[in-house]
């Protein structure tokens, strides 16, 4: 469905973005820039890498973050919003942005999701935040008059997001919290079963922590839908440059390779990723120890 | 009355042994891949050399993940030496800097002094080679894995065969570890051997810990600190070296983020300067030190890069403050 052929040279922009808005949302951030330039390129399941701390920061590293959301220049220029977790240093600089703070922006960066060719019924699973871009993705599947069934989850409810918005985006929504705090108590992969069968989901799509995209292709693939994941692996640079955000993949020809998430992600076919050996570099890997290489 | 400088007068040609280049800024190894992903932002034709990954000979699958962690003003990183090999290399990533008009620097990098052969011999002898920066800081599995950079001998061998198997007129550079009791000493024996020119310098290892898992961070447990939390060790080496062996080709490397960094490794006696882990907080970084270098030549009354070469070394020598 995908092939690993890096994505190189596709024409991401850097920018001083400004901020338009940053909101709290649950545990979360919510943060709008005016970044020109970014929103006329960007596809759904693209990123932006935003840098943190100005331009002596000691934090030299970007912070990548999926694209929630893109408005084409209006009013206030184009904008870009993305949702984050304050965990560190980087992301605790973003939110304390205020409006009209800069913040440099590179993207879009990486690969989108794979749109169906074929107007077939789709499930968009997210986990916390990482529901954030399967928005911009169900309005893509509506155009291609194809279902858009979400699926959220998260530990609490104050770590959903989006589920309001959900309604709107999708044909139905499924919360799931691991506290039932709201909607059914478990994890995303309880209700997904029924949903594929119901549905006759042919796609489903997911974002959120690595253990649940594992599990969800697991489920995906037990149903014989395909699954299209997009990774969340920690980036020096965002543009393919550093190869630390690497992970094993299946690639065309069957040889597993350790591939940049930034540029051949971050959106995987599910079943090509071997989940199991992440943070590792598994046998018979291209290049691996033994195989000719080191 | 002192007519100001304009910044578009500056010359910014430097030489560097056989090697003349439009400017003296490049990009550092392992931070720029082989130059595509940075066309997206500039012209790789406009550096005055983009440096390679180190190409092995053989493909090379790097180390498992977490392979980077961010520390105070730089980072670390345990990559492995990923990449494709040479024969890749030599098919795809060379042809396409030489199509757009870019001076490749090739790294190499060997685990033996027959793989150092083997890659200058491939690479020093492909037309449009700019020059060969030879990547030491390997384990050399001829030696119970000790790193070639670390022992003079060693180094010098490795300098030897790669100067004696690449073409006439393609400078061969060693890039050199600053994890060393002397590094005056280690440069001393590779110019010895028949390096053209240094670069200086590779990352010093490093370790971070994570309180959460109480393990290091790193997959590879250690890794390479590079970032501006390295620059004052880069500059120490690049002046000390310049000192003790006046008229080598220096390459300053080391938390160059701004054209004001790069003047001071020019006037510590470097000829030219690499641009690496800024690219990643700044991907347009090569581009604009340049920019910046050159404002900051004008201001301080250059009127060609190789005229700040070495100024702070003549001035301390003469005993003159300026």
């Amino acid at each position: 469905m995908v092939s690993t052929e890096a994505m190189v040279g596709r024409g991401a922009v850097q920018v001083d973005g400004e901020v338009l808005s940053n909101k709290r949302v649950g545990v979360y951030h919510h943060l709008t820039l005016v970044a020109d330039g970014i929103a006329e390129r960007t596809k759904p399941g693209n990123f932006v890498a935003l840098s943190v701390g100005g331009a002596t920061s000691a934090h030299l590293l970007r912070r990548a973050f999926s694209i929630y959301r893109v408005r084409p220049a209006g009013v206030y220029g184009g904008t870009v919003e993305v949702v984050f977790a304050a965990h560190g240093p980087g992301t605790q600089w973003l939110a304390d942005r205020q409006p009209h703070d800069a913040v440099n922006v590179v993207g879009p960066l990486g690969r989108p999701f794979a749109l169906p060719k074929e107007p077939v019924a789709c499930a968009l699973v997210g986990g916390g935040y990482g529901s954030a871009p399967l928005f911009a993705l169900a309005e893509k599947l509506r155009e291609r008059s194809c279902g858009a069934h979400m699926v959220l989850g998260a530990a609490t409810e104050s770590r959903l997001f989006g589920a309001l918005e959900a309604k709107r985006a999708a044909q139905s929504v499924t919360v799931t919290t691991e506290d039932g705090s709201v909607g059914i108590k478990g994890l995303v992969t309880d209700p997904l079963p029924g949903l594929i069968a119901r549905h006759s989901i042919d796609v489903v799509y997911s974002c959120g922590p690595m253990g649940m995209l594992s599990a969800v292709t697991r489920v995906a693939t037990a149903h014989g839908a395909w699954s299209q994941t997009a990774v969340e692996e920690s980036m020096a640079c965002g543009i393919g440059v550093c190869m630390t955000c690497v992970l094993p993949v299946i690639g065309d020809d069957g040889v597993t390779k350790m591939v940049r998430s930034c540029v051949e992600g971050p959106v995987f076919a599910g079943d090509k990723v071997r989940w199991d050996d992440i943070g590792t570099i598994p046998a018979g890997t291209f290049g691996a120890p033994g195989m000719g290489g080191h | 009355m002192v007519v100001a400088l304009r910044p578009a007068d500056v010359d910014l040609v430097t030489e560097l042994a056989d090697a003349s280049l439009a400017n003296p800024v490049m990009t550092a190894s392992g931070c720029a891949a082989s130059g595509q992903e940075l066309q997206q932002f500039f012209d790789v034709a406009e550096l005055g050399a983009v440096v390679t990954k180190s190409i092995m000979r053989d493909a090379r699958s790097g180390r498992a993940t977490p392979r980077m962690a961010e520390t105070p003003s730089g980072m670390l990183n345990s990559i492995g030496l990923q990449g494709p090999g040479i024969n890749a290399f030599l098919a795809r990533d060379l042809p396409w800097l030489l199509q757009h008009d870019a001076r490749p620097i090739v790294s190499i990098a060997g685990s033996s002094l027959g793989e150092y052969a083997e890659l200058a011999r491939r690479v020093g002898n492909t037309p449009g080679v700019a020059a060969i920066e030879v990547n030491i800081s390997c384990p050399n599995v001829e030696d119970r894995g000790l790193v070639f950079a670390c022992d003079p001998v060693q180094a010098g061998r490795v300098l030897s065969v790669v100067r004696r198997d690449t073409a006439r007129g393609v400078p061969v550079f060693a890039k050199l570890s600053p994890d060393v009791t002397s590094i005056v000493d280690i440069a001393r024996s590779v110019v010895e051997a028949g390096a053209d020119g240094l670069v200086l310098i590779n990352t010093l290892l490093g370790l971070d810990i994570d309180l959460a898992t109480m393990r290091p961070r790193l997959g590879g447990v250690t890794g390479g600190l590079s970032g501006p939390a390295i620059r004052p060790v880069a500059l120490r080496a690049v002046w000390q070296v310049a000192n003790a062996l006046p008229g080598i080709p220096l390459i300053g490397v080391g938390g160059i983020r701004t054209g004001v960094d790069a003047l001071e490794f020019l006037v510590a006696g470097a000829s030219a300067v690499q641009v690496g882990t800024a690219i990643f907080n700044d991907p347009h970084a090569p581009v604009r030190v340049l920019a910046e270098l050159r404002t900051e030549l004008a201001a301080h009354g250059f009127a060609r890069a190789r005229d700040a070469v070495g100024f702070a070394n003549r001035s301390a020598a003469r005993g003159v403050l300026v």
